[in-house]
């Protein structure tokens, strides 16, 4: 294997306004956003031979892809949408590599869009087959039962808990375009009414308007590019795939196996990473990604985000601009535009840089820590 | 398997909680139908492999462990422990307005598969992961009986 190893990288991203945005439909998301991006790069639709796409949350359509090229007006040689829920992010980005290696594309867009916040939001509340009788519906109560036993085999603490909705919420303070911006302390976060116990309605992402893109490329096309380039490193997959209640250990992520593929390929480990950006949807979701990639034991991701231990100048900074907890709902690309823009140095000057950040890790899942995946980028040429 | 929607999730609102609760069940068919009409008699019933040997929950046409199609209802011993559980306080559907704040939880049964189902009989806040729990069908329409679990009561019962 040739490794990826500074052959790819992420050239452009860009991103429609976060929150609620009623002027936008689900479609529009995904178009201002690819459009956006390829500003970003230095680059025009009539650059692009590759569209791909993660289904949009509230609507699940048929053929999204196609439909995305259509509303650009690209013909594109790479068409395709891949479902893994958040996972998708970064498995777009694979899946552009692969097209790209194999000589069938050259500069591929990747997107998401939805807008559940003023259009349809049934699916985040849907009940869950046999278990609606039970009173079980939408993700943040197979969440929380998550929680709930880690808290039992691992003692980590509502406080714990808090924490990481605290210390996210302090980035989004400093991000302008956040959707939640307003800091919040541990008192707030206890003060917040119970969702579903062990989980306090701050324990939970919001329900945005938001879309996004990312263009991919090789290294010698960025070359001659607008910005400056961000390597691809790693790219790691891990699915625990079976339905939340009944995989063995419901304390356990993707993020193991799919951590230890991306560190591999990477040449790196945990050790190197300058920054990460992990996918936040609950609380419980960022320590449990921290034990599976081996930044602490298993068990002791609460204990990683005390003492603002991952805020922007401490350890480890962990979601710089707020994530899914505080910038916006949206599944999964924010980590990616993010990380890139860490890389970028696009902060430089302000106390939002990660400074001297080389390094940077993005994961990515979901359903019920269904799927996972994981990406390290760089800023360092070869 | 437990994606398929059961029930719409925005009930008219003149419905009663019982009503709406029932609205709620599943659709039998013909290859769970052996699963709802134990509950309905008081018994918790699930398939077993008779080549592996295996129970398991929900039902299939075939074992999930060894791919075998030799499968047979049995009844269960209805004993399990809490593997987890919530205290729900949002109210998501109106069939559950009168029991707020609710018990959800993931039992394992003993038999091993694991069934996402309430803990009643005793405060949601006394529930405790690894407590041991028996099943307690209850009636939803005279038709169909959902399957719920309450505390174990005595070591005698285990």
């Amino acid at each position: 294997m040739k490794g990826l190893k500074h052959r790819y990288c992420i050239v452009g991203v860009g991103h429609t306004n976060y929150g609620r945005n009623p002027g936008l439909s689900q479609m529009g998301h995904n178009v201002v956003a690819i459009r956006a991006a390829l500003e970003d790069a230095g680059l025009t639709t009539k650059d692009v031979d590759g569209v791909l796409t993660k289904t949009p949350t509230s609507t699940f359509p048929h053929l999204w892809a196609p439909q995305v090229a259509e509303a650009l007006r690209i013909v594109p040689k790479v068409c395709a949408t891949i479902d893994q829920a958040g996972a998708s992010n970064i498995a777009l980005i694979q899946f552009a590599i692969s097209a790209i290696e194999l000589g069938q594309a050259e500069v591929v867009v990747c997107s998401y869009g939805d807008n559940p916040a003023t259009g349809d939001r049934a699916s985040y509340a849907a009940p869950r087959g046999d278990a609606a009788v039970a009173g079980l519906f939408g993700a943040p109560m197979a969440y929380a039962m998550a929680a709930r036993r880690h808290m039992a085999m691992y003692g980590t603490t509502q406080d714990q808990l808090g924490n990481v909705a605290v210390a996210h919420r302090y980035h989004a303070s400093m991000n302008p375009g956040a959707q939640f911006r307003e800091p919040i302390s541990l008192e707030d976060y206890h003060n917040s009414r119970w969702l579903a116990e062990p989980f306090h309605l701050l324990d939970c992402c919001p329900v945005s308007d938001s879309g996004a893109a990312w263009v991919v490329t090789t290294a010698e096309r960025a070359a001659s590019l607008k910005q400056k380039p961000v390597y691809i490193e790693g790219i790691g997959q891990g699915h625990p795939a079976w339905d939340f209640h009944r995989r063995e250990d419901i304390t356990l992520s993707g993020a193991k196996v799919s951590g230890e593929v991306a560190f591999k390929q990477a040449g790196l480990g945990p050790e190197d990473i300058d920054f990460c950006e992990l996918y936040d949807c609950f609380t419980i979701v960022p320590l449990i990604t921290l034990e599976d990639y081996g930044f602490v034991k298993k068990g002791e991701g609460g204990s990683f985000y005390e003492d603002q231990r991952t805020y922007i100048g401490g350890e480890l900074p962990i979601n710089t601009s707020g994530g899914l907890l505080s910038e916006t709902g949206m599944p999964g690309p924010q980590h990616i535009i993010e990380a890139v823009r860490q890389l970028r140095g696009a902060y430089q000057g302000t106390e939002r840089q990660v400074e001297g950040a080389e390094v940077g890790l993005v994961s990515q899942q979901g359903g019920i820590m269904t799927t996972h995946s994981t990406m390290i980028l760089t800023n360092q040429p070869a | 398997m437990s994606e398929r929607q059961s029930a719409p999730s925005q009930p008219s609102a003149h419905k009663t909680p019982s009503e709406l609760k029932a609205e709620l069940m599943p659709a039998v068919t013909a290859l769970d139908a052996p699963f709802w009409d134990g509950l309905r008699e008081g018994e918790l019933r699930l398939q077993q492999c008779a080549a592996c040997r295996s129970y398991q929950y929900p039902p299939e046409t075939f074992c999930y462990e060894c791919g075998s199609m030799d499968l047979a209802w049995k009844a269960a011993s209805g004993r399990g422990t809490v593997y987890s559980f919530i205290t729900v306080h949002q109210r998501f559907h109106a069939a559950f307005t009168e029991e707020m704040p609710y018990n959800v939880s993931i039992v394992q049964l003993e038999e091993g598969p694991r069934i996402v189902s309430n803990v009643l009989g005793i405060p949601p806040h006394d529930v405790q992961v690894d407590m041991a729990v028996q099943a307690s069908p209850r009636a939803i329409t005279p038709e169909q009986s959902a399957l719920y679990f309450e505390p174990a009561t005595t070591e005698g019962d285990r």
